[in-house]
């Protein structure tokens, strides 16, 4: 068990220092040597071309599990601040760590975060173990992977959470796959039973749920998309614990180069992601133009405008604009459907959604499955006329 | 540029249909077919092969014996190559068991330099075998994959999708690439030529002793998750219609409306 260099093997030639995030390898008499600051995150095996370092984990059946404790998540930053999906997941962590009696971890690993460990301790986190490197500013997956697996080799959590986003669904299985742990995709739903992780996902595009265990490995581990979980409220008195993780990266050793950071969506304007209001327009919208009707009514009551897979297949609508399996998963307080039939894998990115209104030609649409209230009829005069009687009332206060 | 391309059989899952009474799955006379973010895979595959001048694409699957016709519909793609692992050992297996064995698979076809695999497939949209495959082999990965330019036969420029955007990243191989077919693409029928030509091209079957390694690791016995149920979702109660002409329905919505708490608070 542990790390061993095959002297026979070794040239010294240093490879395995650059990539080591924790700075544990040294050469001495050209031969390289493992410090006890290793954490066994393996990042060195992969780079060493002549296979001169052996790795061995304990086997799962060896792992004593009961010494895994606490309910972590993964901490995603965006431009120097915590995404909202960090305080869905450390709200959800709270409420599983209160069930089982153990406290919550956050990892942060960015370029300078010190100043977020508050912003998150607000919601009930009780200890942040930050990593702060100025190669950690943008994502890569193998400086991350590496340094997320040998901290959670030390600290040993019995559950941990990362979004379901671009990058946590990059970072998770890498991890997952060193660790040899299990791994659930986008839970919706995540409670303890017998002690152990309830995991509860969709599968099927949605058809069916699945409950789902990993009783046999630690960390329990599984992912959850943007606006599933509900954000309970911060409390800023609270304040967490947080531990340094001295970290040292090479960026001569990255083998995947950023050259080129495009951003394509609109800055500033409320996303989908945070909207309150949707109104979001399907097939039944006939053409790109006509979705200038949504956009009023979006305007009047303060809403963001999405789209259906379809809409955006026949280029009505950007991408970025898509609700669904393919596209965002949204939960606003209030979405309205028009011209969506509303197939499954739509339903999928929106039924988390508090109220759902649906205005079809068609009754059998699968929309009016899902709707809390629905009009049987043309969008083309319903949505103007609403707008008009929105204006009309909502001007008034 | 030897290739090597993971797909996998998938069951339509835009046919599925859940039964109005029962409220269970109707799985009867869905129709298995090649995941569609895999046929776009094959097809980027043999053009990176064809524009590269040289090498091969192989294309890999894990399932039950009626997943050689992927396989088959892979090589009418374009693809020379067809390796089907297939053994009662690897039932029931989950993401990290699926990658082991795969894993397994890669290192007896032996040398690579670019494996692919689709971001996801439509039945579980796991999206993590490729990057728990690519931590197995030792190589790095880059996923949301939307445009690979190769230069020389080593340099890719690879073109990954963000949240906002994408960004543009060089990289050498060895590499795992994850693809996401732009929003428009069709998957469409070879031509029966190809069909036809497919029939010709190697085909191998392994089973779990052919590919070796750590038979406590395949299968249902490997996975590290469970799934201890199945069911229908919740449905979220009745829908209330609101009756009347259009400017009348509009006017009751404008009503129920006003009153909820997203536009009071607004």
């Amino acid at each position: 068990m542990g790390i061993e260099i095959v002297l026979d093997k070794c040239t010294g030639c240093g490879l395995c220092i650059k990539v080591c995030p924790f700075a544990a390898i040294k050469v001495k008499d050209k031969k390289a040597e493992i410090e006890a600051n290793c954490t066994l995150c393996g990042s060195c095996v992969d780079v060493c071309k002549l296979n001169a370092i052996i790795l061995e984990r304990p086997k799962p059946s060896d792992k004593d599990l009961s010494e895994y404790k606490d309910v972590w998540i993964f901490v995603e930053l965006k431009d120097q601040e915590i995404k909202k999906v960090g305080f869905e997941l450390a709200s959800k962590a709270r409420e599983i760590a209160d069930t089982l009696g153990e406290n919550v971890g956050a990892v942060i690993l960015g370029e300078k975060a010190k100043h977020l460990c508050d912003d998150i301790a607000a919601y009930g986190v009780n200890v942040v173990y930050i990593a702060e490197n100025e190669n950690l500013g943008e994502y890569n997956t193998n400086n991350y992977a590496g340094i997320l697996t040998g901290i959670i080799l030390k600290y040993k959590p019995n559950i941990m959470l990362f979004p379901a986003t671009h990058l946590g669904r990059d970072l998770a299985p890498r991890v997952a796959a060193a660790l040899e742990v299990g791994l659930t995709a986008d839970c919706t739903g995540l409670s303890i039973k017998d002690g152990l992780l309830l995991q509860s996902r969709p599968a099927f595009g949605g058809n069916i749920m699945a409950d789902i265990i990993s009783p046999n490995a630690r960390p329990q581990m599984a992912t959850t998309r943007p606006n599933v979980m509900k954000i309970q409220k911060p409390d800023p008195s609270r304040k967490a614990e947080v531990v340094s993780i001295p970290v040292d990266l090479d960026s001569k050793a990255t083998k995947i180069v950023i050259k080129e950071i495009v951003k394509t969506a609109k800055s500033g304007a409320k996303g989908l992601d945070e909207a309150d209001i949707i109104i979001s327009g399907g097939r039944g919208l006939e053409s790109a133009e006509n979705f200038k009707i949504l956009e009023d009514l979006a305007e009047t009551i303060n809403g963001v405008v999405g789209a259906s897979r379809a809409a955006v297949d026949v280029g009505w609508r950007p991408r970025s604009d898509q609700v669904g399996q393919s596209g965002k998963t949204v939960s606003p307080k209030l979405y309205i459907a028009c011209g969506i039939s509303g197939k499954i894998q739509h339903q999928v990115g929106m039924k988390g959604s508090d109220t759902i209104i649906a205005i079809n030609t068609d009754p059998e649409a699968p929309i009016f499955d899902i709707a809390d209230c629905g009009i049987v009829g043309d969008l083309f005069e319903i949505i103007p006329a609403l707008n008009e009687e929105l204006k009309k009332n909502l001007s008034k206060d | 540029m030897k290739i090597i391309a993971c797909v996998k059989q998938v069951p339509d899952t835009t046919e599925v249909k859940v039964d109005p009474k029962t409220h269970t799955l109707v799985r009867d006379g869905v129709p298995s077919i090649l995941n569609p973010y895999d046929h776009y895979v094959v097809e980027e595959c043999v053009r990176i092969k064809e524009e590269t001048g040289e090498g091969s694409v192989t294309v890999i699957t894990m399932g039950p014996p009626q997943a050689r016709s992927a396989l088959m519909r892979c090589l009418a793609l374009g693809a020379d190559e067809a390796v089907l692992i297939s053994d009662k050992a690897f039932a029931g297996s989950d993401t990290w068991a699926t990658a082991y064995a795969l894993a397994q698979a890669i290192r007896k076809i032996g040398s690579f330099d670019m494996v692919f695999c689709g971001q996801q497939a439509i039945d579980g949209d796991t999206a993590q075998v490729g990057p728990e495959l690519a931590q197995q082999l030792g190589i790095p990965q880059v996923t949301y994959v939307e445009k690979i330019e190769i230069d020389d036969k080593q340099k890719l420029t690879i073109h990954k999708q963000t949240e906002d955007g994408y960004h543009i990243l060089e990289a050498k191989v060895p590499i795992l690439l994850a693809l996401l077919p732009p929003t428009s693409f069709q998957p469409e029928h070879p031509p029966m030529s190809s069909i036809l030509k497919a029939k010709k091209k190697p085909f191998n079957v392994w089973d779990a002793k052919t590919i070796g390694g750590d038979e406590s690791r395949f299968g249902l016995d490997g996975s590290f998750t469970q799934v201890i149920k199945t069911y229908t979702p919740p449905s979220r109660g009745e829908c209330e219609l609101i009756e009347g002409d259009g400017k009348d329905a509009a006017k009751k919505l404008g009503e129920v409306l006003l009153k909820h708490e997203a536009l009071i608070k607004r």
